[in-house]
């Protein structure tokens, strides 16, 4: 029987993006947003909004594809696929849902893509208006545990205390993304710098961990990219970035309510980083391009441990920014300012930026560019993670 | 004045709309403390579920445990999310591991000075607060050093 991998099948050949805007400043609705993206991303890969055959997204996208297909005068629709889970951990899911389709010879040409406005509709950051709440969240809403940042605190503050990791570890995150965004025209925080003095004065949202500016930004925009089969991609205007490997998926009982989850002090990658690596045939040393979703930047932390970027006994010493900056750290990170200077575009900007990493035309380009790993939504369930390549990874 | 840990017009609980963790509720207004316990396999659950996710057995019940445990995690919020937290300034939140009951887990609010060090580890005990003139009624379960 033959080996069943997605590995090199697909390729993504085209990106696109909308402008990036601060929540609530977007001058256009989200469906236009949406639109908007997927025709950047068409004209990029160099074919017609029309020859798009399926549709993939995650988070609850408002932007449902029989709209899309009827909206862009597609020829015919073969594929429409909706990740579970309501935070940014089906980013990397997406993709990977798009090129199995195309893999398995379902569609041809499907587009991943996320289109949110925030200032449009509910905030992230904002608790529930609701005067009832049921569920797992009557458990933890009564209690003031409401916001994203709230219900994951204790994840982090529990996976620092057993592993003796300091709050500088974390600092030096949100300086790397800053210090990436100065040169992205594309990014919302371009032009506000940030330092280690105002990270430490900045104000707490949740102690002890979150400062300000471990938290994501609240955006409006959208993103796309074109996943096709790989010797098409061949054929299109750009250099492919090939689907090297898709996990997806949680731990045991990740979901499990009120907070139990056996293991507890996770971003819920453990189990999936290695099928991740078995399946690109490549592991964490020979990822040259480092892109994590930064909902916070204890989930950051967590990820590039489970996915064993970074030792979770050596964190304190490896994560000072200089070792995180492009191109000449020992692991640039979110070379573009990923969700917390760039844009909270779900982490899709993150997929985006590794292609053009992987193209050579980032604009903190690093030097080993053949191997891209992104990885999306630390902490919800479920999560998901990919691995991309050059032709060279084949 | 509210007597109330948190300030009142936050969410209240229901056990709406399937009735799964109605036993709970119903006994946090009488001071006592229920979780599931599987008649199957007879180990502890927590949250509620329809099912034992160990053995698949329904046969699910309800029994009152001893509010004790230890600080597993805990938080403190400052930034406020919600209008009801407008203005009042941090508080504690922590996660409360129960070694008698499988180390299952509570989730509740840290009695006292909101700007205490929190001990993980530090053994705690369970408080009722009765919200008696709220509609519907209800109660929440804190937690205090002792």
């Amino acid at each position: 029987m033959a080996e069943r991998t997605l590995r090199g099948k697909t390729a993504i050949a085209g990106i696109g993006e909308t402008t990036y805007y601060k929540h609530g400043q977007s001058p256009d609705s989200e469906f236009k947003l949406a639109l908007q993206a997927i025709v950047r991303a068409c004209d990029d890969a160099g074919i017609s909004p029309h020859d798009i055959d399926g549709f993939a997204s995650y988070g609850n996208d408002r932007s449902e594809a029989g709209r899309l297909a009827a909206a862009l005068g597609i020829k015919e629709l073969k594929f429409s696929n909706m990740f579970w889970g309501g935070g940014g951990g089906g980013v990397c899911g997406a993709v990977g849902n798009a090129s199995a389709a195309v893999a398995t010879g379902m569609a041809d040409c499907v587009v991943a893509f996320r289109s949110l406005a925030q200032g449009q509709y509910a905030r992230y950051g904002r608790g529930t208006g609701a005067p009832l709440v049921a569920g797992d969240d009557s458990f933890i809403i009564p209690y003031g545990v409401m916001s994203p940042a709230q219900r994951f605190a204790m994840k982090v503050t529990r996976f620092m205390h057993n592993h003796g990791i300091e709050q500088e570890a974390l600092r030096a995150i949100p300086i790397a993304c800053y210090h990436h965004a100065q040169t992205n025209p594309a990014a919302v925080m371009r032009g506000r710098t940030l330092d280690e003095a105002k990270y430490d004065a900045s104000r707490w949202i949740v102690e002890p961990f979150f400062h300000l500016y471990d938290c994501c930004q609240e955006n409006d925009g959208a993103a796309a990219v074109i996943v096709v089969p790989a010797d098409r991609a061949k054929d299109t205007q750009h250099k492919p970035s090939y689907v090297l490997a898709c996990g997806q998926g949680s731990d045991h009982r990740s979901a499990a309510p009120v907070h139990n989850m056996p293991n507890y002090q996770s971003s819920h990658f453990a189990k999936l980083a290695p099928r991740l690596y078995d399946m690109a045939k490549l592991g964490p040393a020979d990822m040259g391009i480092v892109q994590c979703y930064e909902n916070f930047t204890g989930g950051v932390l967590m990820s590039l441990v489970e996915h064993g970027l970074v030792k979770a006994e050596e964190a304190n010493e490896f994560l000072v920014p200089k070792n995180l900056l492009a191109p000449s750290g020992k692991m640039p990170l979110n070379t573009s300012g990923g969700n917390l200077a760039e844009c909270y575009m779900h982490g899709l900007e993150l997929v985006i930026e590794s292609v053009r990493q992987i193209r050579g035309t980032a604009i903190n380009q690093v030097p080993r560019n053949d191997a891209a790993i992104i990885m999306g939504g630390p902490m919800v369930t479920p999560v998901s993670s990919l691995i991309l390549g050059s032709e060279a990874t084949l | 004045m509210s007597t109330y840990y948190l300030p009142e017009g936050l969410p209240q609980p229901s056990s709406a709309p399937d009735g799964l963790s109605e036993p709970y509720w119903q006994g946090t207004r009488q001071n006592k403390l229920m979780i599931q316990k599987c008649r199957g396999c007879q180990s502890w659950q927590w949250g509620p579920e329809w099912i034992c996710h160990r053995c698949h057995s329904f046969d699910v019940v309800w029994e009152e445990i001893e509010g004790k445990g230890q600080i597993y995690s805990y938080e403190r919020p400052h930034h406020p999310v919600h209008s009801a937290l407008a203005g009042h300034g941090p508080y504690i939140a922590v996660l409360v591991e129960l070694p008698a009951y499988g180390n299952v887990r509570m989730l509740g609010n840290l009695l006292g000075d909101p700007r205490q060090e929190v001990p993980i580890g530090g053994k705690v005990e369970a408080v009722f607060e009765h919200h008696d003139t709220a509609t519907p009624p209800f109660t929440l379960v804190h937690w205090k050093l002792v």
